[in-house]
């Protein structure tokens, strides 16, 4: 009894009470992320944004999340009802289940894997089925249009972020995302970090990550001037809070990821004294807003882009970048000898 | 243990309940559907078994792109498969031949199953050490050495039928607009206007 409660028991309580404080955490933080985005564009367009719901708009998400929740949920009579209720179901577990192995500082992981990168890729390659099981099961034409929109779009990008992470594996010789961050301590502070030397590639990582998560500029699968709103033209009430959520969370663990590979994740920016005693979750969070900071901004100013030049940009421009770089960044690591051991 | 045997069994009875759904399902989007969640299963018994970088890898290409473009195409075709399997029972008797061809092939072929002295030697002492190499490490060191000329043909193969899948669809249609980004980023001001002096009741 003793050994199973060592065993099984404990573990469990402990990896279930890690789960929670994250995904409370996170949630908090995405209600504040998704106030951000709406202050930042409203800021960029000479408006107030948010204001009403407590100081300064400060509740407007939880404000949101209540009125969706007591909405009545629809379902069109003609949906397919059980893909059509899995789709949001989808998209917002896949998206909280990534952050099961992001290191927020270090050792602050729930499950350590030793394939971490290649698991984040594989949750935001399965992101794509939200959308489309959604679009379909609508059976309506915009969301189905949306769908096939988006299954192209997101199987494109995924191409060169998969790359990307290569050029990145390059340099660190691991897949797991604690050794990323380590790889990227030196007495340098900043300029030790990845964005640096990759810079090229952190451009195409930011940009795909855009993509990735439909974003606008490429937030082509709700372009809501041809498609009225995309894959959720159907949903109301719960099930679109869910899609809005995994969505927003999708955008965090882009912006975590991008934190994680260039920007050094948990490392101080310069390695001295009062820069060293502020923890490292606290350079995470501000390394990640910065990131959405750029995720807003573009969203503000940057007009959304044409089916057809999504898809030159993605396959005739970064494919063989980062196919190019994948190369010059290996024969340059054989050739100087920096390549870890 | 008791804990990686439950979770096999449930991992394994979804996969093979989810199989069997493959083909039972009315509609193909169904079909699709249950054959991404048998992939993801089969993706859970790798992990169990160790093959922590197959089970990711089986995840990334099957399940985010293969049975992405399924799914595409299965959507957009209308295919009735109820239209379909009206002839079904007329193809049973060659089905079921072809059927039990493949079993009594692969009975004969684990029957006969020897295990040659090299793969013996091998299991007993895996090449690298799996304590000190993760399996990411140790698939790429036999992958690139010793089965370096297989798999570069692997890569030619697909090559070869991803250049023969654009030569089959690519048509120029010499009516279709086409925008070559390369003029437009080269015009200048004085390729892309020009300015007239127009004289007043004269016009060009």
């Amino acid at each position: 009894m003793a050994q199973l409660w060592s065993d099984y028991v404990w573990p469990l309580t402990v990896m279930v009470a890690q789960s929670v404080l994250l995904l409370v955490v996170l949630l908090l933080a995405v209600a504040y992320v998704l106030y951000a985005d709406r202050k930042v564009w409203a800021a960029v367009q000479l408006r107030r944004g948010p204001n009403v719901v407590g100081p300064w708009g400060l509740l407007q998400s939880f404000a949101d999340l209540l009125k969706f929740v007591v909405k009545e949920p629809t379902i069109p009579d003609s949906a397919n009802k059980g893909v059509f209720l899995l789709a949001p179901l989808v998209t917002c577990v896949l998206a909280l289940a990534a952050w099961a192995v992001i290191p927020v500082n270090a050792g602050w992981v729930i499950a350590d894997l030793n394939v971490g990168i290649l698991y984040v890729f594989a949750i935001s390659s399965l992101m794509v089925y939200g959308i489309i099981m959604g679009g379909w099961a609508s059976n309506s034409k915009y969301p189905f249009l949306s769908a096939l929109r988006s299954a192209a779009q997101m199987v494109s990008y995924e191409v060169s972020i998969g790359f990307v992470m290569i050029t990145v594996l390059l340099c660190v010789g691991s897949l797991n995302l604690t050794d990323i961050v380590d790889a990227q301590d030196s007495q340098w502070g900043l300029f030790g970090w990845f964005w640096l030397p990759l810079f090229p590639m952190f451009a195409i990582f930011f940009i795909s990550a855009l993509a990735e998560t439909n974003r606008p500029p490429f937030d082509l699968v709700e372009a809501e001037s041809e498609l009225v709103a995309g894959f959720m033209v159907e949903y109301g009430s719960t099930p679109y809070m869910m899609f809005m959520l995994g969505e927003y969370v999708a955008i965090v663990t882009m912006c975590a990821m991008c934190t994680i590979l260039f920007m050094g994740g948990w490392l101080p920016p310069i390695p001295v004294a009062p820069f060293t005693w502020v923890p490292g979750v606290v350079w995470f969070a501000l390394k990640a807003l910065a990131v959405f900071f750029m995720f807003a901004m573009v969203k503000a100013f940057v007009p959304r882009y044409r089916y057809d030049q999504l898809m030159r940009l993605g396959w005739k421009v970064f494919l063989p970048l980062s196919l190019a770089m994948v190369a010059i960044v290996a024969a340059v690591l054989q050739l100087t000898g920096l390549a870890p051991r | 243990m008791t804990l990686a045997a439950l979770f096999f069994y449930g991992f394994a009875s979804v996969c093979v309940a989810s199989a069997f759904m493959v083909i039972a399902a009315r509609n193909p989007v169904h079909s699709v559907l249950f054959l991404i969640l048998a992939f993801v299963n089969a993706a859970g018994l790798f992990i169990l078994a160790g093959a922590e970088f197959l089970a990711m890898i089986l995840v990334v290409v099957y399940v985010g792109a293969v049975a992405v473009l399924f799914l595409f195409v299965v959507m957009m075709l209308d295919v009735d498969f109820a239209e379909l399997r009206r002839g079904s029972l007329t193809y049973l008797p060659v089905g079921a031949l072809v059927g039990v061809v493949l079993l009594v092939e692969l009975v004969l072929a684990l029957g006969s199953w020897v295990v040659t002295g090299g793969v013996t030697r091998n299991l007993a002492a895996p090449t690298p050490p799996l304590a000190t190499l993760t399996n990411t490490e140790a698939l790429g060191l036999v992958l690139y050495t010793r089965y370096v000329y297989f798999f570069q043909i692997a890569g030619i193969v697909l090559l070869v039928a991803m250049i023969g899948a654009i030569v089959l669809t690519l048509r120029h249609k010499p009516k279709v607009k086409r925008q070559i980004v390369a003029d437009q980023v080269r015009r200048t001001k004085a390729s892309a206007i020009e300015v007239r002096q127009v004289r007043p009741g004269q016009g060009l």
